[in-house]
């Protein structure tokens, strides 16, 4: 039945959700016009959070611009770091005489801290879902499992949330001694845990009743409206850019990519939130194993920084005053999925245009598609599903 | 499933329509440069074609080329559309010159529909119109925001509703690092009734 | 009334009966019962989350997270506040019953922080709309940032007097001299009315 059928007299409410609002991960607003308990309109308005980050990128020095990537996506602040440094290597690499190679254990540790942020991005990705549904314990399980890969990046790099460890070049320091031990030591608690996770919640009727059959996306829907990463997976199309376009280490690893294939059941459909969720518990259960499969190639540790093998970081000061003049796309798989930096060169320290095109930002423009007839209780779990982080949206 | 080389790409596309022009970047990349007027038959063409078949948008987005250093210097907004296929798993950049005095590119909302959150953003921060977009309001900045964040001749606010931007007591112009275009910009117009800080309404 | 109950520790009548003047008596009740506003805006509202989780466990200080300004005593700005937010945290703020108090937590609320200089949408530090009473530095500050501020903030609520002459104190600094901006609210005469 259409809204137009439901709504006989035009009669309508208007809802204005946010920007403070508990359940929209941050200051997203969104106005609901809604026909009793039927969403008839949603329109999200951004810009709450618009800190002007890519103009920034314009006054500062290309290395300079790292913290800021963390702050563009704090939640995985690795990936995105990581996201800008392979842009501005790409970059470097357009010329034969500029051109960095991160040594091997720069590459392993990339990997390893990538996935390890993968992890505990999900973690809050599912544990959030899970409490705008409702079911606020399985939050706390979430929150205690982030706490732990937070110590590690803490005792790696001194920073709990924004790290800027990965640099040009590499990453900013070695591991610390024993870091592969307490890795394998939080991996292995960590996939216990997971499956008491899944007991406590996925595997819950009431949680995937209420998530089955809400918003669907189809896999030809997902694609042109630009929808990437687990929400694109979550539609079925089986794209990874760790498998597909593999970047760094990823080549090596064999990355498997689990596709949403209607989950919830017969209730479900594909695409759905209940989809994307799951798509993300697998994702952990992935990033599990390649960081497993990351310490067994980790190199032992050299005595010089930019020892090809052993060392984690080559020396890219040179480059960076003069890099070459052009333009570059570069394109990295974040937990929120694609994450590309489209960077512009005129040749001097200072980059002439940086971009950076997030995976919440296209996820958010489609909510005034998928909202239309939901139940005005399922917004939340809409946009609990599509995991958005509103710094990536306004950036 | 097979993907085509960036070169039998341009050729594919450029055999088609005469005024497309195949292009590289100073380091090489390549793209296509489109005239603006070509825009919407090259994007249905480039999307519709059984070999082509781009149906996804990566990205869509700009830079103000005023700055830029290039012979011969121009000081038009570059609007970059950067199209993949998920059914070739190939590339296509195409680049749209939209000039600052008549800054008006057609929209490809219709035939991308990731293109409307993403134009939006580049109206709201480079100024260029898109027309026939569905709802072309800006994005990032309130709606009474002057000027257009990421040109490069943008003179930063001195104040926003009678809020006063400290900035060690100076003026930042955009890109200081690169020397300022002093531009007049017209005095911020604080709309009536919004100078004090809003609040009051529950 | 038999001699064994009276002996129990705990059930003597000085034990339980406790006199205190009124204001001292709502004070200890405020201090010990700051419900704050869950009010996160950008990174630093990670860390507030992870504030609220097991390990650290802000519960138990007796804060407990509002998600309407109606019930809250405490508004922790967790992030950055553009221009366009500002006038958001500002009706919040108002929402809220007296008396209330704020907490700026992190870099950028306090000042601008990372995006003070170069950025044209963001406000140089949210005390430009709403009185601050503790500034926490940090970017993000951890947790225990954060609640170490909170008790830097408690003895301030101690002192509030309900019914008495009210205490003005200049805004006090967790571990940290008064950030850039730090002060200059402009909104003189409603942030004095706001401890009245």
């Amino acid at each position: 039945m259409t809204i137009e059928a439901m709504t006989p007299n035009g009669e309508r409410m208007t809802l204005n959700m946010g920007p403070h609002h508990p359940a929209t991960h941050g200051v997203l607003r969104i106005v609901v016009e809604s026909d009793g308990e039927v969403v008839a309109t949603c329109t999200p308005d951004h810009g709450y959070l618009h800190r002007s980050i890519e103009k920034i990128g314009e006054c500062i020095d290309w290395p300079l611009f790292v913290p800021y990537t963390d702050r563009v996506d704090y939640v995985c602040a690795m990936n995105a770091n990581l996201a800008y440094c392979l842009a501005v290597e790409q970059l470097l690499a357009t010329d034969a005489a500029s051109a960095v190679k991160v040594p091997l254990r720069g590459e392993c540790i990339r990997v390893l801290v990538a996935e390890l942020n993968r992890i505990s991005s999900h973690l809050v990705a599912v544990g959030a879902m899970a409490m705008d549904v409702g079911a606020y314990t399985p939050f706390l399980h979430a929150i205690a499992q982030r706490e732990l890969v937070n110590d590690i990046f803490e005792k790696l790099c001194g920073q709990r949330l924004t790290y800027n460890y990965v640099t040009i070049g590499g990453v900013a320091f070695d591991l610390y001694a024993q870091a592969s031990e307490e890795i394998t030591r939080f991996l292995d608690q960590f996939e216990r845990e997971m499956v008491r996770f899944n007991k406590l919640i996925t595997t819950s009727t009431i949680f995937r009743d209420r998530c089955a059959s809400v918003a669907p996306v189809s896999a030809a829907e997902a694609i042109a409206w630009g929808l990437v990463g687990p929400n694109l997976r979550g539609s079925g199309v089986d794209w990874d850019l760790r498998r597909d376009e593999s970047y760094g280490l990823y080549g090596q690893l064999a990355v498997r990519v689990p596709v949403g294939q209607c989950f919830a059941g017969r209730h479900g459909k594909v695409g759905d939130c209940f989809d994307r969720y799951v798509v993300r518990l697998l994702e952990i259960q992935e990033s599990v194993r390649l960081c497993r499969e990351t310490l067994k190639l980790l190199p032992p540790p050299a005595v010089k920084a930019n020892d090809p093998t052993g060392g984690y970081q080559a020396d890219v000061s040179r480059q960076l005053k003069k890099p070459p003049k052009g333009e570059v796309h570069c394109r990295t798989e974040a937990p929120r999925g694609e994450m590309g930096y489209f960077l512009v060169s005129d040749g001097t320290k200072v980059p002439y245009r940086v971009r950076c095109r997030t995976g919440s930002f296209s996820a958010a423009g489609i909510f005034h598609k998928v909202m239309r007839g939901i139940f005005l209780a399922d917004v939340v779990t809409v946009i609990g599903s599509f995991d958005i982080v509103v710094p990536e949206i306004d950036r | 499933m097979s993907a085509l080389a960036p070169a039998g790409i341009a050729a594919k596309v450029t055999t088609a329509f005469a005024d497309v022009q195949a292009k590289t970047t100073d380091n090489g990349q390549p793209f296509l440069l489109v005239p603006a007027a070509a825009l919407p038959a090259v994007a249905r063409f480039v999307r519709d074609d059984a070999t082509l078949r781009f149906d996804a948008v990566m990205d869509l987005t700009g830079y103000d080329a005023l700055k830029y250093p290039s012979t011969p210097s121009s000081d038009a907004i570059v609007v970059v559309y950067l199209l993949f296929s998920y059914q070739h798993r190939h590339k296509l950049t195409l680049k749209v010159l939209a000039p600052r005095s008549e800054c008006a590119v057609p929209t490809m909302s219709g035939i991308w529909p990731a293109a409307i959150y993403f134009e939006r953003e580049v109206w709201d921060l480079l100024g260029v119109h898109f027309s026939g977009h569905p709802s072309l309001r800006r994005i990032m900045c309130p709606e009474d925001w002057v000027g257009h964040a990421l040109r490069k001749d943008y003179r930063y606010p001195d104040d926003y509703h009678g809020v006063l931007h400290l900035r060690d007591g100076q003026h930042f112009e955009s890109s200081p690092p690169r020397g300022a275009v002093p531009v007049a910009v017209p005095p911020v117009a604080a709309p009536p009734g919004a100078v004090p800080p809003a609040g009051g309404a529950a | 009334m038999n001699d064994h109950t009276q002996e129990r520790p705990g059930n003597r009548l000085d034990e339980q009966v406790h006199f205190a003047a009124v204001d001292e008596f709502l004070a200890w009740g405020k201090e010990n019962s700051l419900f704050y506003l869950l009010f996160a805006t950008a990174c630093c509202g990670i860390e507030l989350m992870q504030a609220g989780g097991p390990r650290y466990d802000v519960d138990r200080l007796g804060m407990i997270p509002r998600a309407t300004p109606r019930q809250a005593d405490l508004m922790i700005v967790a992030g950055t506040i553009t221009h366009k937010m500002a006038g958001r945290v500002r009706t919040l703020w108002e929402q809220m019953t007296e008396p209330r108090w704020v907490v700026s937590m992190g870099s950028c609320a306090n000042s601008g922080g990372p995006f003070s200089k170069w950025s044209y949408s963001v406000l140089n530090g949210v005390d430009k709309y709403v009185p601050v009473d503790v500034y926490i530095p940090g970017c993000p500050p951890r947790p225990e940032a954060l609640i170490d501020g909170v008790m830097a903030l408690r003895e301030r609520v101690r002192k509030y007097r309900t019914l008495g002459v009210r205490e003005t104190t200049p805004h006090i600094v967790a571990g940290h001299e008064a950030p850039f901006g730090g002060g200059g609210c402009a909104v003189p005469p409603v942030v004095e009315k706001a401890k009245e």
